[in-house]
């Protein structure tokens, strides 16, 4: 399946093959391949669902894909026994110009003319009799693949595909034809001519390479000859898009007609918000109500979660015993899968919010609006989608970055995604503030709000600089053509959401969710082991004693405090509060102790562990409320007796925490999406270097 | 006033930036040796294209056009490199 972006192809790919679909990846890349099976009269069809493309010249890594596998170049998938092109009955100028493509590999083909009620509510009336003769007798379909009228018929069409004749057509640039056919001897099947003429129009890069290679020894001389005599001064695309839109004009004259445009509410909400002002100030209020609803309506959700793994683990406690294996079970493995869990309201009502917007038109809009904006820091408009989406969860940021058709600028998205506040931030910072924060009024503002805020701007600022520092530098390059179709609003189809948002949650928790839990079990292990013999026995005989001296409510209260303490001299003497202890140098110039350091290195690879630690380490137990951790924070002494969070010490450690990278979950996710390790290795080193410069410039200027 | 509208017409009717909101024009030329502008070209912006003004973001850049009835988001260092030929006013 082929067609233009927001042709209405997924849609109708998802009313053709239902749930019968599989979600992988081509090779090496991070672009998804959409399989659907397909069944008429006991056939069984295997339908791709492609990514969209505008022409056989690639602009992006998803329209490369797509034209690799049209063409047979793709490792391991066979070229295509026929072709369903997908046609917008309201866009046929754009969508026949890839038809015309289509329609010279000669491969058997249906046509799919999508959105034809749409067409009818803008007055264009489609001849397709004329269109299926124009198109070299090709049938033609008609459908609405959000109501499912004419899938039956388009059904028929494509079991009959591999029966029905490959089209006949002229050339819309019979020049191009000739020479390609001169440079292959005249022996070539027409797929392979037409890869010849890509070759000769995109010139040698590294997906016809082979083919190039096939075509003898003097072949890239005679390339050179060829286009020389072509193309001449004329860039090949600007020529090939010349010669095939003069075809294309020449069809439609031939085929529509343009009746009354009947206004609707599309028109008119696309007129409004075509104005700037009102456009801009829209976006701000959907970017407003986003915000609003991944924070304020995932924190139930949330708090829900929490509790039931906390209370879970307790269960698990109680019933397995307080040894080993009950505290694997319960810290590590229960509490693991929560905080893989705890994120999924956020990111299902994130991806809710972003799938609506795209299937509404609305995102390419955004982008579109903030260009001016993104442009003047380096990046373009498309940009705007992942960093809004950072401000959740840096991972399916990071995944969004795909729509960036630019490799630099994408990188450049990449880096400055992590500097976001992530949802896994919040927390920390609301401790800290809370703690250390005077709760009292700036104006008619609350200064513990403000320093809030401060933090989220200094994520953007970081971000921003950091963005327009790389594409300065190792990623300065020419300006990437801006070029984006402005899809007309359209109200996004429940059925091709539900699939979407199934899909992308579940690549989320593969991808996402095994490192968090993972990490959460190492993380676990490390703070556990090694168990000292003598602080149990310790604990033992003061259990004794408090059961002696104590009875009733007091009894619980002072065993709990035994636990506690016990709990945070088995941590200062675990590999982890070791590791603390020992890189406590490296961050004494910091004002930390071997107490924040413990929490800081458990939170490198997930940076949401640390008040589980502090709370363990501080001996209040690490489902502790607040009030009381504060309180032991204020209390905090160093050796000498000086205070360890100092006001200098804390802006310390929110600047540390709002730069570094403690995320192992995205590092993986860079690693995916740049496909090398020389990026999160990078952006780790980096993150990590300013956060540490910008505590200890807190810590001793301050 | 008359002054004003024949100053108009001369710096800003010859390119598809000078064309003015809801303004129609068919592209006269395109400077394509701009690598900016063949983008353009394969999504449909050339030579005998009709295309309309439909507006542009806050601070006037990018501009969007209608493309038969399509909006498609374009620069304004890009649209500079397209003469056209006002055929208009349309609405």
């Amino acid at each position: 399946m082929v067609g233009n972006p927001n042709s209405g192809k997924s849609t109708l790919f998802n009313r053709l093959t239902g749930l019968r679909q599989r979600v992988g990846n081509y090779p090496g890349v991070t672009v998804e391949r959409h399989v659907g099976v397909l069944d008429v009269d006991g056939r069984r069809i295997e339908l791709v669902d492609l990514p969209g493309t505008h022409a056989l010249s690639a602009h992006s890594a998803e329209e490369l894909i797509a034209i690799d596998v049209i063409l047979g170049r793709m490792p391991g998938t066979a070229a295509p026994d026929g072709i369903v092109a997908v046609l917008d009955a309201t866009n046929l100028y754009q969508g026949l110009y890839l038809v015309q493509q289509l329609l010279e590999l000669s491969v058997p083909l249906v046509v799919a003319l999508t959105m034809t009620d749409a067409a009818a509510t803008a007055g264009i009336t489609i001849d397709i009799d004329r269109l299926s003769a124009r198109l070299g007798g090709v049938p033609v379909v008609p459908v609405v693949a959000t109501t499912g009228r004419g899938i039956d018929t388009l059904r028929i069409a494509i079991a009959a595909i591999d029966k029905s004749e490959p089209p006949l057509i002229e050339p819309a640039w019979p020049a191009l034809r000739d020479a390609a056919t001169r440079l292959l001897d005249g022996t070539a099947e027409p797929a392979q001519r037409v890869a010849v003429e890509r070759l000769l129009i995109d010139g040698p890069n590294a997906s016809n390479q082979a083919l190039l290679d096939g075509l003898g020894a003097d072949a890239t001389t005679r390339l050179r000859r060829a286009q020389d005599e072509l193309f001449g001064l004329d860039p090949p695309l600007a020529a090939e898009a010349r010669a095939r839109y003069a075809w294309v004009r020449a069809v439609l004259a031939d085929v529509q007609a343009h009746g009354a445009r009947l206004a609707g509410w599309r028109t008119r909400v696309t007129d409004f918000v075509n104005r700037p002002l009102p456009g801009t100030l829209g976006l701000f209020l959907v970017m407003a109500i986003v915000f609003q609803a991944v924070f304020a309506w995932a924190t139930p959700m949330m708090d829900l979660i929490d509790d039931s793994a906390a209370a879970l683990g307790g269960r698990a406690i109680g019933l397995l015993g307080d040894n080993a294996f009950g505290s694997l079970v319960a810290d590590g493995v229960i509490a693991g899968v929560g905080s893989v869990i705890v994120f999924l309201p956020q990111i299902l009502i994130l991806f809710l919010f972003i799938i609506l917007l795209e299937d509404s038109g609305y995102l390419a809009r955004a982008a579109y609006l903030m260009d001016r904006a993104m442009r003047s820091v380096g990046l373009s408009g498309q940009s705007i989608i992942p960093m809004i989406s950072s401000f959740a969860c840096a991972v399916p940021g990071i995944m969004a970055t795909r729509v960036i058709p630019n490799r630099r600028d994408r990188i450049a998205t990449i880096l400055a995604a992590p500097f976001m506040t992530c949802s896994a931030r919040l927390p920390v910072y609301a401790l800290l503030i809370a703690a250390f924060v005077p709760d009292e009024s700036v104006g008619l503002l609350n200064l513990q709000g403000l320093v809030l805020f401060g933090l989220y701007l200094f994520g953007i600022v970081m971000g921003v600089i950091t963005a327009f520092v790389m594409r300065q530098t190792a990623l300065r390059g020419p300006k990437p053509p801006f070029a984006l179709m402005l899809p007309e609003f359209r109200t996004p189809n429940l059925r091709t959401v539900m699939i979407q948002l199934l899909g992308r949650v579940r690549v989320f928790l593969r991808r996402a969710g095994t490192v968090i839990f993972v990490v959460a079990v190492v993380i676990w292990a490390l703070a556990y082991f090694p168990r000292s013999a003598l602080v149990a026995a310790e604990r033992d005989t003061a259990m004794a004693e408090a059961a002696m001296m104590f009875a009733g409510e007091e009894l619980a209260a002072a065993e709990a405090d035994i636990d506690n303490r016990a709990a945070a001299r088995q941590l200062e003497q675990s590999f982890l509060g070791r590791a603390g202890k020992a890189v406590e140098p490296v961050f004494r110039p910091l004002g930390w102790d071997w107490r924040v350091s413990s929490a800081v290195i458990a939170g490198f690879p997930a940076r949401e562990v640390v008040i589980a630690v502090l709370g363990t380490v501080y001996a209040v137990g690490d489902e502790a409320d607040e009030s009381t951790l504060t309180e032991r924070l204020r209390n905090s002494r160093h050796a000498d007796g000086s205070p360890v969070f100092t006001l200098p010490m804390v802006i310390g450690l929110l600047i540390f925490y709002a730069c570094c990278l403690q995320c192992a979950a995205t590092l993986a996710v860079i690693r995916r999406e740049t496909n090398t390790w020389r990026w999160p290795v990078f952006a780790w080193t980096y993150m990590t270097v300013i956060g540490y410069t910008g505590a200890l410039l807190a810590n001793q200027l301050l | 006033m008359r002054i004003i509208i024949i100053l108009c017409m001369s710096t800003n009717g010859t390119t598809l930036e000078g064309l003015g909101h809801g303004q129609r024009g068919v592209i006269r030329a395109v400077d394509a040796q701009c690598p900016q502008v063949q983008r353009l070209m394969t999504l449909g912006l050339v030579e005998g294209a009709e295309v309309v003004v439909a507006g542009s973001a806050i601070g006037g850049d990018p501009l969007e056009l209608r493309l038969f009835g399509r909006g498609i988001s374009l620069r304004r260092e890009q649209a500079r490199h397209f003469s056209v030929t006002p055929v208009g006013s349309g609405d």
